[in-house]
Formats: structure tokens, sequence, C-alpha cells
């Protein structure tokens, strides 16, 4: 039945009737194949062919011998992961990382773009907008200079003003370990916020006006529509963008924490995708590595249907 | 009735506070911008004396002439500009040519490929198994390595099929009839009428190679093919004297430098700025709206 819509064949009518074979289907359609094979090509050779490449966590893979030379070594690897020194480190950065995601950078866009939503004078508010979705921009190298420039123990303004206010020690904030994760969680929020504030905004836009109206006319404040009205119209927006986060919860951004991290600061900075490249690439030590990184994407994948499948009890619409 | 809920005094607190909170947030974003802009202009002695803050007492060039006069920048900043121009011009040819046949939900096989698309965003192989296919292609140190890897964003694949299945399939239909094959009803009738969501996705894929860090730092080493992100990166790093001598190259003004390459690398980003905020709020809005 869905054939009903394809294009009419320019000769061939009289096929039509009968049901198309795969090989005539195959000529039929030969311009819409022709236009798919780059694109199915390109995810063949940079997607699926490193997936079989994830052999070589089972394997003591030396380059020279490639992968079918090389030995088979089961899951040492993931043994080596599991029982040695890195595992816990990197776990416990991971979820650090996590729950402080979690309780400061998912509710700061919800709060800027209610702020946002009682602003009544457009200029400002249309201005406030333009300067806030800016840094989503800005890559994250330069987010990472900004802040070694503004926290420089030498010159740093901001580190500057830090010292003559508090007093004390200078320090040096970009390599102390303790201060790593602070510094992560205000970049996330600089970068971030604004940006995502537009999908917040755009759920209050659909906000039923009556529903203002009925509000007041029962003596409702503020406050009070902002509580009943204003935030249960836009829950099922929080609640994808929950799942959403909770499915990337192990998805630190590789390039903020790598530009971040530096050899004073190691001990807070690991996440397993910055260790994975530390180990593997720095290092050469390309089993091991995959081996960090198939544990972490299959942690994801668990994550992403376990988020989902909660959604789906919690009463909410699934992502899939 | 409706405005009087603003005129209690209680209301008329909130509204300043909250004018003041926004204002705030907005020059949270705009102060550091500024200063490193202030500070690309001020000397060696103003910067490490920490004695401006917006304005240096006296402004210097030197920086930006030494930037300009150095190999090392030039190289760097046209390198980024043609992998990006290359780049995207790539990416997007790969992602419309895909998505076209994908919103045919008539094609045999479409939901295989749709599903091999989708699986690729849950779960992929990861570092260092694509490095080793980037590696066995021999594109290491090669500039196809910023874009080949990244050539299709699934998610951008997905808004694009989802735009063509929206278009008026009568369109197409005539064009078949007046004898135009699948390949001239895509480049005649399909294209022009895609024109608002190319614009949108050149500049998503552009400010994504322009802004790449992970694939040079992967697959480069070779400094003399460096894009402007490693430059940046090198320069006001924690380890930035060990980059300065890698290059064989004494900087003199090593503090202002840092500001002038961060103010360079940003720049054109901001001067696109309006396009982009215009483009970028509809994608993501597009991007929101479930299939």
């Amino acid at each position: 039945m869905a054939t009903d819509l394809a294009p009419p064949p320019v000769k061939a009518a009289r096929v039509d009737r009968r049901k198309p074979s795969r090989g005539r289907a195959l000529w039929r359609y030969r311009w819409l194949y022709l236009l798919l094979i780059p694109g199915l090509a390109y995810f063949l050779v940079f997607k699926y062919v490193p997936m079989r490449g994830l052999q070589i966590a089972f394997q003591d893979f030396v380059p020279f011998l490639g992968y079918n030379g090389s030995q088979w070594v089961g899951f040492k690897h993931f043994e080596d992961l599991f029982t040695g020194p890195d595992f816990g480190r990197l776990m416990y950065n991971t979820l650090v990382l996590a729950l402080l995601n979690i309780v400061f950078v998912f509710p700061a866009p919800i709060i800027v773009a209610l702020m946002l939503n009682e602003l009544r004078i457009n200029i400002l508010k249309r201005s406030v907008q333009s300067l806030i979705y800016i840094p989503h921009f800005l890559s994250w190298t330069i987010v990472a200079s900004l802040t070694y420039i503004l926290f420089s123990v030498d010159y740093g303004v901001l580190a500057g003003w830090i010292h003559e206010i508090v007093g004390g020690q200078k320090i040096d904030y970009v390599a102390q370990p303790e201060w790593f994760r602070p510094i992560i969680i205000l970049q996330t929020l600089w970068k971030t916020t604004g940006w995502t504030t537009i999908i917040y905004l755009a759920a209050l836009a659909g906000v039923n006006h009556e529903l203002y109206e009925a509000a007041r006319m029962d003596g409702a404040g503020r406050w009070r529509q902002l509580w009943h009205v204003t935030l249960p119209a836009i829950r099922p927006t929080i609640v994808v963008m929950a799942i959403l986060m909770s499915g990337n919860l192990l998805d630190m951004s590789f390039e903020q924490i790598w530009l971040m991290t530096n050899n004073l600061n190691r001990a807070t900075a690991d996440v397993f995708d910055t260790f994975t490249y530390y180990v593997g690439i720095n290092q050469g030590a390309f089993s091991y590595a995959t081996a960090v990184g198939l544990f972490k994407g299959v942690a994801g994948v668990l994550l992403i249907f376990g988020s989902n499948w909660l959604a789906k009890r919690l009463g909410q619409r699934g992502l899939f | 009735m409706s405005v009087n809920q603003y005129r209690s005094v209680g209301s008329r607190i909130f509204d300043a506070i909250n004018i003041a909170a926004l204002v705030g947030l907005g020059l949270i974003t705009l102060l550091p911008l500024l200063y490193v802009l202030a500070g690309s202009f001020a000397s060696e002695s103003e910067i490490s004396s920490r004695t401006f803050f917006l304005w240096p007492e006296k402004f210097v060039t030197s920086t930006y002439e030494y930037i300009f006069a150095t190999d090392v920048f030039i190289r760097a900043l046209l390198t980024t500009i043609v992998v990006t121009l290359v780049g995207t011009v790539i990416q997007l040819a790969l992602t419309l040519t895909m998505a076209y046949p994908l919103a045919k939900r008539y094609l045999p096989g479409r939901a295989l490929v749709l599903n091999l698309v989708i699986f690729t965003v849950v779960f992929s192989g990861g570092i260092i198994p694509t490095y080793l296919v980037v590696r066995d292609l021999g594109l290491l140190n090669s500039y196809w390595a910023l874009i080949l890897p990244l050539a299709i964003n699934p998610f951008y694949l997905i808004i694009v099929k989802s735009f063509f299945q929206e278009l008026p399939e009568a369109l197409e239909e005539a064009a078949r009839i007046d004898g135009c094959t699948e390949m001239g009803v895509f480049w005649k009738i399909v294209l022009p009428l895609s024109k608002p969501i190319i614009a949108t996705f050149s500049l998503f894929y552009a400010v994504g190679i322009w802004n790449d860090y992970m694939s040079p730092l992967l697959y480069i080493d070779d400094s003399s093919k460096w894009t402007l992100q490693v430059l940046v990166r090198q320069l006001t790093g924690a380890d930035a004297q060990n980059a300065l001598s890698a290059m064989e190259t004494v900087f003199f003004p090593t503090q202002g430098l840092k500001f002038a390459v961060v103010v360079i690398a940003t720049l054109p980003i901001l001067c696109f700025y309006p396009f982009l905020q215009k483009h970028f709020v509809k994608g993501v809005l597009i991007g929101s709206v479930k299939e």
C-alpha cells in the first residue's frame, strides 16, 4: 500500500500491476539509490567500520599485526580496568560532574526563561536574549582561553578581584584539583544557559492566555500564576529535557574537559572520554583505551534506554 | 484589570529585581569578551599590572601588527577558512543527497537505512576505533580528517529529511510528468524550495567546523597544519611556553598575544552572529518538534 504513493514510472506502466521484485525496485528507484550511496558510504566507513574495530578491546592490538594478526585476550583489559586504580576515580569524577550538572546546570535555563517571560519591556528582553545566546557559538577553546586569561594567577583580572576581596594566598585556580569542578560548572553555565532558554521560551509562548485570565479572576497573584499555570504548562518540556539529559549523563563534553585538564588537576579532571584519549593516543595503549571507551558506550546505551523506560513508567511520552 | 496586577509594591520590587538580574546576566556574558578585546590593545605592562579593565590607558596595535606579519597566524587563519568552506559544502551535499531518498516513504530499504543512522546516535565505535580507521585511510595529518569523519550529523540529516517530507508531492509529480528524472526533480524542484533550510544547516555545519578542536587534536600532529582553534589553545593553555618554542618562533608580546588570538578566533563568529542567531533559533525549534 505504500507503493500507491510511488511516482508513476515513466514507461513501465504495465509492470506496475505485478508485485515489483527486488531487482525491479532497484532499477525503478535507481536515481534515489544513487543519491543515497555517498551518505550511506559515510555511515559505513566512519561509523560501522569503527564498531568492527571495537574487537581490539578483546585483543592485545598491535597496529603492525592488524586486526587479524593481533592476539585475542578475552576480557583481560576489562579486568584490568575494573580492578585497577583508574576505574573508581573515573567513575567518581564522572558521577560528581553529572550530579553537579543536574543540580546547577539543568534548572538554570528554566529559571532564566521564566525571568525573561516575566520581563515586559520588549526591547530589553530581546537585547538580553541576544547577549546570552552568544556563548553558544563560541568554541570550547575560546571558553577555555577566556577562563585561563580571567583566572590566571599572574594577570587574571577575576583572580585578582577575588584576591582583593577575600585576601589570603593567591590561588592558581586552573591548576588546583579542588577548583576543577567549580570552573567546569561555571563554564557550562556561561556557555549553555542562555541558549537552552530558547526551548523553554518556546514552550512558554505556547501557554494558553485564557488560563492566566481565569487564574486572575480567581484572585491569583503573579507568584500563584507562575506556580499553578506557567510551571504545569511547561512541565512536559522539562520532562523531555530531563530524559535527554539523563540519557547523556556520562557524556561530558570531551573538548571542555580536555582543555581544562593539566598534569596538576588530573586527579579530579579525568573522565572516561579524556582518559580514553590520554591512554590510547598519547600512550599508545589502543586496546585498553578501547575497552574503557566500550564500557562507557555500553553504559551510555543502558542509560538512554533506562531513562526512556522510566519516562514511560511515569506516564510521559518517551523519546522512542 | 489585567494591568493592575503589575502595580502592587511587591510586583514592582519583583520587576526591579528581575530586570537587574537579567541585565546582570547580559553583562556577565558580554564583559569577558570586551575585556579580552581591550586586552588585545593593551601593552604588556598594563596587562601584567592589571591597571585596565575595559579601556587600556594607551592603545597599542603592535600585537596585531606582529600577528599579521607572522606566517603561523596567517596560515592557521587561511587553513581554517578553507577547511570550513570546503567542509561545509561537502557536509551539506552529503546531508541533502542522503536526506532526499530517505524522505520517500515508498522507497524499499528506507527503514533499514534510517535505523542504521539512528543507531549511530545511540552507540558508536568511540574515539580509538575511529582514530584507527582514519589512520588506516591515510588521513592522519590531512585536512580531510577534519571534514570526512564528521561529514554527516545524524540529527541534521533527520531534520532535513522531515523537511523534505513536508514538501508538496504534487510539484514533484508535475515535474516527473514533464519528463524530469529523479535527479532533475531533486536539483530543479526540491533544492530551490529548500533554500531556508540549506541556509540554516550551512551555518550549523560551518560553525561546527570552525569551532572544532577535537578533530585537529586527534588527527593533526604537524604544526604547519594547525587550525585557528589549535593555535588559540597552544598560545593560551597551561603549557603555552612549550608550544611557543615548538613553533621555533620567539613571540615577544606573550600575554597580549593570548588576548589577540582569542579576539581573532571569535570575531568571525560575532560578525555572522545576527544571521547565526536567526537561523539557529529556527533550527533549534524545528529540531525540537518531534517527527
